[in-house]
């Protein structure tokens, strides 16, 4: 008998393909994610030594990060610089024959939708793509994290890539979450109470009853945001939700070849007695809706909240809080739903999903946007896209006065033309609040989609089980 | 890659924690399909006015700091993206080595591949350091990654750990992907077994 392992030692083992005398190991990449931005550099590199793709059938494309998001762009991009880096994807695509969905697919999206949805992203998998929130891809059970260039260069000449194995960390999440809380509140809550640096080093592996109880869209929102918590990959251990989600999608094995994958799927789980080096729990009641503050995803606070001083903090600490403040315009004691928003960002990859969509549109049913507000829907895909227009999403959001784009990343990070205004302040179900991350000068108030929904109709931030309650339908 | 053995050089104090790669390299600096060329944007929301003036205070600004090759910064350096462009601005720039008491994980790594040496130092060293740093131009400190020391202009030296495979590969400017193509062989044979126990991959 070998000792109790946990999942990721599980996944680990089976990727080994060698290991150095110090420790250092050659892991083998079952599924390589590729796009516009963290790329060029990447094939450029091949072309100069002449290296080829060693195996272009794991290897997927497509465009998302600087795609504009309005209609037109598959046969016009007008920012010069973002065209070229598309072009470049396309080409490097077709000489190089790996799997590619252009914008002008259906299928088209942000990297880490497309990769579950088209059933590229399987339990057990080792997953790999020049972006951190390649995380995303753990709520399958699949080690996923982001690499840079190199990396990128690196796993398309050999399909491996050189690591050392990191600790092992647990997050519980025990009990139910209280109605009105959702994936987004449970990982922006684990990163307040973790930091942003809590997770180097480790792996996490999310566990208990409100784990289990989310949806698969809402795993990949938790495990999207392990990146945020400095953590190299997030990972659920795969159930029947998993197998459900899986079953049927494009690129998921079928027939015989299903029944024997799932053989394997279904030994993935930590065993009892495994050891973890750093274990953190929280009760699932006690997560409340949570926002953002700051310029960091640890500066987070319930909606119920005021806007901290920076004396309560200790360290470095103290002056990041300070900036933090006076880049966010904010004032010690206000309360945070006082503060007012003029800008209502909903998609990413951490919440452009279909249940996301859902989820906001309940909140928006039959409301308007405050007046002189600028609301946005990015979904996360084309058939996102083309399945909430079937389910009546879009024309709610269209109706409430908000936009209704094609998918990319849009204002998640602010490439194409979505982006903030110096001072315009966001309510965004993306991932990251940093200065500047919207648009120079712009602000970040990091939120679940709920809760970008609320702050869209009332003007302000806003706690989203006050909507709740209230009738669905207006007199 | 050039490779690193030992540089002594004029250290920038950055005491700021949480310093993120949008803050090292903003977004719209990542359309470009080739490495060189970053340097004259690193940091630039906070070197730059937006009408592309300097901003004085801004420590890269200052005279005693802009031939800079080592950065001494608060805690967690790095968070953030996975862009390989933060570290190659870095490098464009001239900066080699970067100390701190925690790097980002995807950073750090992303360092080694470009010749920059990432130096994690308990709170207490970084703290010394960092009032070395303050000192300017004429206190040059000195990283040596065949010792694995860093010393300050005064003369105190100080050890720092790194991986011994990623020390080997920067002090000889080794690129890993040759490294790894020598392990071929090795490659071959896990995918035939791959074909046999999970053929679905
Ligand atoms: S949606 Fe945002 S976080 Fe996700 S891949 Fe795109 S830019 Fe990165």
């Amino acid at each position: 008998m070998t000792a109790p392992r946990t999942l990721y030692d599980k996944i680990w083992d089976d990727h080994v393909v060698h290991q150095s005398e110090d420790g250092t190991c050659l892991l083998y990449i079952d599924r390589h994610l590729v796009h516009e931005v963290t790329s060029p550099q990447a094939f450029e590199g091949l072309r100069m030594t002449g290296r080829k793709v060693r195996a272009p059938e794991k290897t997927i494309a497509v465009p998302d990060h600087n795609v504009p998001t309005t209609e037109g762009r598959d046969t016009k991009i007008d920012n010069e610089e973002s065209r070229i880096q598309v072009e470049a994807l396309d080409k490097n695509a077709r000489d190089f024959g790996i799997n590619y969905y252009p914008v002008s697919d259906i299928r088209q999206g942000i990297v880490h939708i497309v990769g579950p949805e088209q059933g590229w992203t399987l339990p057990g998998m080792t997953v790999v793509c020049g972006d951190s929130h390649t995380a995303t891809h753990g709520a399958f059970g699949a080690l996923a994290h982001g690499i840079g260039t190199s990396e990128v260069e690196h796993v398309l000449a050999t399909q491996t890539l050189i690591q050392k194995k990191s600790k092992n960390m647990k997050v519980e999440i025990t009990g139910s979450l209280r109605p009105g809380v959702t994936a987004k509140d449970i990982t922006l809550s684990v990163i307040g109470l973790t930091g942003t640096a809590g997770g180097t080093g480790y792996v996490i592996e999310y566990c208990g009853q409100a784990i289990r109880e989310l949806s698969m869209e809402g795993r990949m929102t938790v495990c999207n945001m392990a990146i945020e918590g400095g953590a190299r990959a997030g990972l659920i251990a795969p159930d029947e939700k998993t197998f459900a989600y899986v079953m049927g999608r494009p690129h998921a094995p079928k027939g015989a070849a299903w029944e024997a994958a799932l053989a394997y799927w279904k030994t993935l789980y930590t065993d009892e007695g495994a050891q973890f080096d750093k274990v953190v729990t929280i009760r699932g009641e006690d997560i409340a809706p949570v926002v953002t503050w700051g310029t960091s995803p640890e500066d987070v606070l319930p909606i119920t909240a005021t806007v901290p001083s920076p004396e309560e903090f200790t360290g470095g600490k103290v002056e990041a809080a300070r900036r933090s403040l006076e880049y966010m315009g904010l004032t010690p004691g206000q309360k945070l739903t006082d503060i007012k928003i003029d800008t209502v960002f909903i998609g990413s990859c951490t919440n452009g999903r279909i249940e996301d969509l859902r989820a906001a549109a309940e909140i928006l049913k039959g409301k308007k946007v405050a007046p002189g507000m600028r609301a946005m829907v990015v979904p996360g895909s084309g058939l996102v896209r083309a399945q909430a227009e079937e389910e009546g999403l879009a024309q709610i959001f269209i109706d409430a006065g908000f936009e209704w784009r094609l998918a990319g990343c849009s204002m998640c990070l602010a490439m194409n033309p979505d982006q903030l205004s110096p001072g315009e302040r966001c309510a965004s179900t993306s991932n990251r609040n940093f200065e500047g991350r919207q648009g120079r000068n712009g602000r970040t108030h990091l939120v679940s989609p709920g809760m970008a929904a609320a702050a869209a109709i009332t003007g302000h931030l806003t706690d989203v089980r006050d909507l709740m309650t209230a009738p669905a339908e207006p007199a | 890659m050039q490779e690193f053995t030992k540089l002594t050089g004029v250290a920038a104090p950055m005491p700021l924690v949480n310093i993120d790669t949008d803050m090292i390299i903003p977004k719209q600096f990542l359309k470009t399909i080739q490495r060189s060329g970053l340097g004259k944007n690193l940091f630039d929301e906070m070197r730059y006015n937006p009408d592309g003036s300097e901003i004085p205070e801004f420590v890269l600004n200052q005279p005693a700091y802009r031939d800079a090759q080592i950065i001494v910064a608060g805690d967690n350096f790095g968070c953030g993206s996975s862009r390989e462009h933060a570290p190659w601005a870095l490098l464009d720039f001239g900066i080699r080595c970067v100390i701190s008491t925690s790097f980002a994980d995807i950073f750090y790594n992303n360092c080694f591949k470009n010749g920059i040496l990432p130096i994690v130092m308990p709170p207490e060293v970084v703290e010394v350091l960092m009032e070395d740093a303050r000192r300017g131009a004429n206190a040059r400190m000195t990283v040596d990654l065949e010792s694995q020391t860093v010393t300050t202009s005064d003369g105190q030296s100080f050890p720092f750990q790194v991986d011994s495979f990623r020390r080997h590969c920067l002090m000889n400017g080794l690129d890993d992907i040759g490294l790894t193509l020598e392990k071929a062989a090795s490659i071959d044979g896990f995918e035939r077994d791959l074909a046999t126990l999970r053929p679905w991959v």
